[in-house]
């Protein structure tokens, strides 16, 4: 059974820390070039191989990050 | 299978839990506040104590917890958590009661209180989150300051022979006979961040034993303190908190 995943970020909350992109197994979050509007480069999807484990919404300090995840 | 397909509420995982406000933290970015803050949010709410919680919030960067937590919270005078804690309890002791503070709080101006309510064996939860600096105003020398670690009045690094030796209050209070579960986390790491939550977790639980004070002390980074990147941070703290502070349980209350 193999699961997958994806997030949804709330771009306007994230600061950009990029201690998310350190627990990714998947390698497929990346801190940005596009700026929010409190001038912080936020997180984006770079890949599409989420496979929904929440470790990046676990890690995250601001809860800016909504995992989902569908079985396939 | 596309992203709209995956993005319904039955594939919902993860989200932020509701006992936590939207207001935006005025903490730093990668803070380990903000997931320490979470984690309690997410205990709270997943033992179903919302409305049974009273929590005090500490003078120090975690100053407004009032606003993030939504649950009752009344704000202490510097270091004066556990005091009023105690009081909280005394008066209403069906209510779960913890306190919030950072080590300037906890181990430095509030080291009596923190000692003596830990030594009465108060049924409350302390929630410690140390970063071995001042972080609010600035970055100053605390009393948990590792040796040799720059700070904003240790610019040569922390000497012992001036300084002094840096502080192990949770080793003190572990000792203290009024404790019943000491332990000691970090939340840098997924695997890490799981099990500190598993940790609050048990600290809440047995406050309902009344068999003491629950101690958790959350070893966390302050990159604005130690002037590093998030990441970077991080990987200090590993390297060089985590040596002096080793992770795990101080004390756990013998199995009966």
């Amino acid at each position: 059974m193999a699961f997958k995943g994806t997030i949804v970020i709330d771009t306007e909350g994230c600061k950009g820390c990029g201690v998310c992109v350190t627990g990714c197994p998947q390698k497929c979050i990346a801190l940005g070039k596009k700026a929010n509007k409190k001038g912080y480069n936020h997180l984006e999807i770079i890949a599409d191989t989420c496979i929904g484990c929440a470790n990046c919404a676990i890690l995250c300090p601001d809860g800016v990050i909504e995992v989902y995840r569908a079985k396939v | 299978m596309t992203r709209e397909e995956i993005i319904k509420p039955e594939n919902l995982v993860y989200s932020k839990t509701k006992v936590l406000t939207d207001t935006v933290m005025h903490y730093c970015p990668g803070c380990g506040h903000g997931t320490t803050h979470r984690l309690v949010a997410e205990v709270i709410d997943e033992m179903g104590i919302q409305s049974e919680t009273l929590g005090v919030a500490p003078v120090g960067c975690a100053v407004l917890a009032y606003n993030y937590f939504d649950v009752d919270i009344a704000e202490a005078a510097h270091g004066r958590a556990p005091a009023l804690a105690t009081a909280m309890k005394r008066l209403r002791p069906e209510k779960f009661v913890f306190t919030y503070q950072g080590d300037g709080d906890l181990a430095a101006i509030g080291t009596g209180e923190t000692i003596h309510a830990c030594n009465r064996g108060e049924n409350i939860t302390i929630i410690f989150v140390n970063n071995g600096i001042y972080g609010m105003t600035g970055g100053q020398m605390a009393p948990t300051t590792l040796e040799g670690m720059v700070t904003a009045t240790s610019p040569y690094g922390r000497e012992q022979q001036f300084n002094g030796h840096p502080l192990k209050i949770t080793e003190l209070v572990a000792q203290l006979p009024g404790t019943y579960y000491v332990t000691r986390q970090a939340v840098y790491t997924p695997a890490l961040v799981r099990r500190a939550k598993k940790a609050i977790r048990q600290a809440f639980e047995y406050q309902k034993l009344n068999k003491g004070v629950t101690f958790v002390e959350i070893v966390s980074n302050c990159n604005s303190g130690w002037k590093m990147s998030p990441v970077k941070a991080n990987e200090w703290l590993e390297e060089n908190m985590l040596p002096f502070y080793p992770l795990g349980d101080l004390k756990v209350p013998e199995k009966e």
